[in-house]
């Protein structure tokens, strides 16, 4: 059995377990000083950041206007005078990347915060009621599940009357619920049990403050790991869906729109497509090795290794 | 337990999965803004008093909601999934047409995801921390980082536009007649028919989106090999098999690797969907025949019938492929047979 559930254990079953040999730190002391130790994540959140204090300053860099159209300087290639070159409007790529930024990355934090919590809230409920509750939350996301996501994600955008980035990113948020569910729905089954529930029932707690102020604090680190990797999946998701028409509509500057405008063009203006490529990849690189970095730092069996 | 029991409860899951993914395509029918008989028909038809009566009637626009349900399915075991807007023909047939060439793409992205990933995962756990396990680590990373839209740009723009390497877009060169249908996979149609240029150029044209579609299932199987085999490398049993004097490559071969492979087998199964997935944009990209394309156009043209079709069969196609993946995963292990 070792090869199979070393392989597809949840980290939390050893979270839960105290490593007599540590020096005594808080959780959040042990989590800092894991992920001090990993030179990789510290990088990856930087990117992160980088990219989220660029958006946010946009509008007061010194940079062109995203939206300023140049007749006279259409698809030229990188020079001084535009660093990432132009589109075939005459737009400063450079700017638009920046103000792209402002789009992508909160809109995958945002979807992830949003889907995250509306998941783990019916994983938990129906972990915790169980019976119907349960098989109607369960059964409708193993149906989610079973439909690959960026195949439901085009229906839900088309259903819901076409292009759009808001469209493209309810239907992201759609599709991604099911697997909080399912993390929560296990913790709260594995916690429900506990003796200090059990005593939280016995003072008189309704259900809701036993769920909500008792087991909810309890559940812990393999959703917060999934969260901050899914950022990257939604960012990719949705520039998937702007890349076939479905999302984001012009001018939004929006990376996976500019690089469906870049192909179109024809790959003689390798610029267009390549720089907002790279963006994406670093975002996603980025929150891959956070995220990899926070497991560990998690991952008692894993921290000073 | 035995295997029949195990079969029976995975079947009947499976049955079930598939009711509530007909319920759940019906209702994303019906979510569908305005007239349902104009989504099906498209404008012009439906202003045809006589043929919306006919369309009513088939599919029970008129019945109640749960009465509705029961005409979808049943034209569904008719193999009845309405006519596409934009082609103007039965979406069974457009499938037909449109499968085979994801199916091809599909097959040959997951020959090169596990002819390179298996032996990246290997490497990666039995030089564990060592450089050969830093590089493989860090080609699933990317592989995992990089959008597959860009990916397939980019590898257009190196081998076909800078480099010659490979041919552009398309399943044959300009001018090249495909092969007779057979299986409507144009690399088996050209061998089985004996038109061996025709084999050659389709051969050509597959190899770029194979690897672009192919390297998202190569991180998966990568990772999921090394982090098994890993864990199997210090197991018991390994060590018995060393302290019995096995070659440390016997011990791999024969002993570490059989075990670690069970886990990723299961891992092939979820990789099919996303290799689904990855199709509707690599296809795009390389203008590939495939229903991903379709799906793609069809939903541009908010052309539900062929949207829904398209959505109703990938399901499915998951469904039975999870299940198929269970089965042999019961077969190898006997132990899940219980859970």
């Amino acid at each position: 059995m070792v090869a199979l559930t070393a392989a597809t254990r949840s980290p939390s079953d050893a979270a839960l377990s105290l490593n007599a040999d540590r020096p005594h730190r808080s959780p959040l002391g042990d989590i800092a000083h894991t992920l001090r130790q990993r030179p990789l994540a510290i990088v990856g959140i930087g990117i992160v950041l980088v990219w989220l204090i660029l958006g946010v300053l946009a509008p007061v860099l010194p940079i062109a206007d995203p939206n300023v159209q140049n007749l006279t300087a259409r698809l030229k290639p990188p020079s001084s005078a535009h660093l990432l070159g132009t589109d075939e409007l005459g737009r400063d790529i450079f700017s638009r990347i920046i103000w792209g930024a402002r789009v992508s990355v909160p809109a995958g934090i945002a979807v992830i915060l949003v889907t995250g919590v509306v998941g783990c809230a019916l994983g938990a409920i129906a972990g915790y009621f169980g019976g119907p509750v349960e098989a109607v939350i369960m059964r409708a996301a193993d149906v989610i599940l079973s439909f690959p996501s960026i195949i439901l994600a085009m229906t839900i955008t088309a259903v819901r009357g076409g292009p759009g980035l808001g469209n493209a990113l309810i239907a992201v948020g759609f599709v991604l619920w099911p697997e909080y569910a399912r993390l929560m729905r296990g913790q709260v089954l594995a916690i429900r049990e506990s003796e200090f529930v059990t005593a939280a029932k016995a003072m008189g707690a309704g259900e809701r403050r036993v769920l909500f102020r008792h087991i909810l604090p309890s559940t812990d680190a393999p959703i917060v790991v999934k969260a901050t990797l899914d950022v990257g999946a939604a960012i990719v998701l949705t520039a998937g869906l702007s890349f076939i028409g479905l999302g984001a509509v012009p001018p939004t500057a929006e990376w996976g729109a500019m690089i469906k405008q870049g192909a179109d063009k024809g790959l003689q203006y390798w610029w267009y497509a390549l720089v907002p490529g790279v963006a994406i990849m670093s975002v996603v690189m980025g929150l891959n090795f956070f995220g990899d970095g926070l497991r560990d730092a998690l991952d008692p069996r894993r921290r000073g290794r | 337990m035995g295997i029949w029991p195990y079969i029976g409860r995975r079947l009947a899951q499976s049955i079930l999965v598939l009711l509530l993914v007909s319920v759940a395509t019906f209702a994303l029918a019906h979510a569908v803004p305005g007239d349902p008989i104009e989504t099906v028909l498209g404008e012009r038809a439906a202003g045809d008093p006589e043929i919306r009566a006919a369309a009513e009637r088939r599919y029970g626009f008129d019945q109640p909601v749960p009465l509705q349900y029961v005409y979808f399915m049943r034209n569904l075991f008719h193999g009845d999934l309405g006519e596409s807007i934009t082609t103007r023909r039965p979406v069974m047939e457009d499938l037909r047409q449109f499968v085979p060439g994801t199916i091809e793409l599909a097959i040959a992205a997951m020959l090169f995801a596990i002819v390179v990933g298996i032996p990246l995962g290997i490497i990666g756990a039995v030089k564990q921390d060592r450089w050969p396990d830093h590089v493989a680590r860090f080609i699933a990373l990317i592989g995992a980082s990089v959008p597959v839209f860009w990916l397939g740009l980019l590898a257009l723009y190196v081998f076909f536009y800078k480099l010659h390497w490979l041919p552009g877009p398309g399943r044959l060169d300009t001018g090249m007649q495909a092969p007779e249908r057979i299986t409507g996979m144009v690399t088996v149609d050209a061998a089985l028919r004996g038109e061996w240029t025709v084999f050659r150029s389709s051969i050509a044209h597959l190899i770029l989106p194979a690897t672009v579609l192919g390297s998202f299932a190569l991180g998966i199987i990568a990772r999921m090999l090394r982090s098994s085999l890993i864990a199997a490398l210090g197991d018991d049993y390994v060590r018995t098999a060393r302290a019995k004097g096995l070659s440390e490559q016997g011990v791999v071969v024969r002993h570490a690797i059989r075990n670690a492979m069970i886990p990723t087998v299961t891992v092939l199964g979820l990789t099919f969907a996303g290799l689904l997935a990855g199709a509707v944009l690599t296809e795009t990209i390389f203008s590939w025949p495939g229903i991903g394309r379709y799906s793609v156009q069809a939903a541009l043209k908010l052309d539900y019938p062929s949207l829904l079709g398209v959505t109703l069969f990938v399901a499915t196609a998951y469904v039975l492929v999870n299940f198929i993946v269970d089965l042999i995963y019961g077969l190898l292990d006997p132990r899940i047979r219980i859970a």
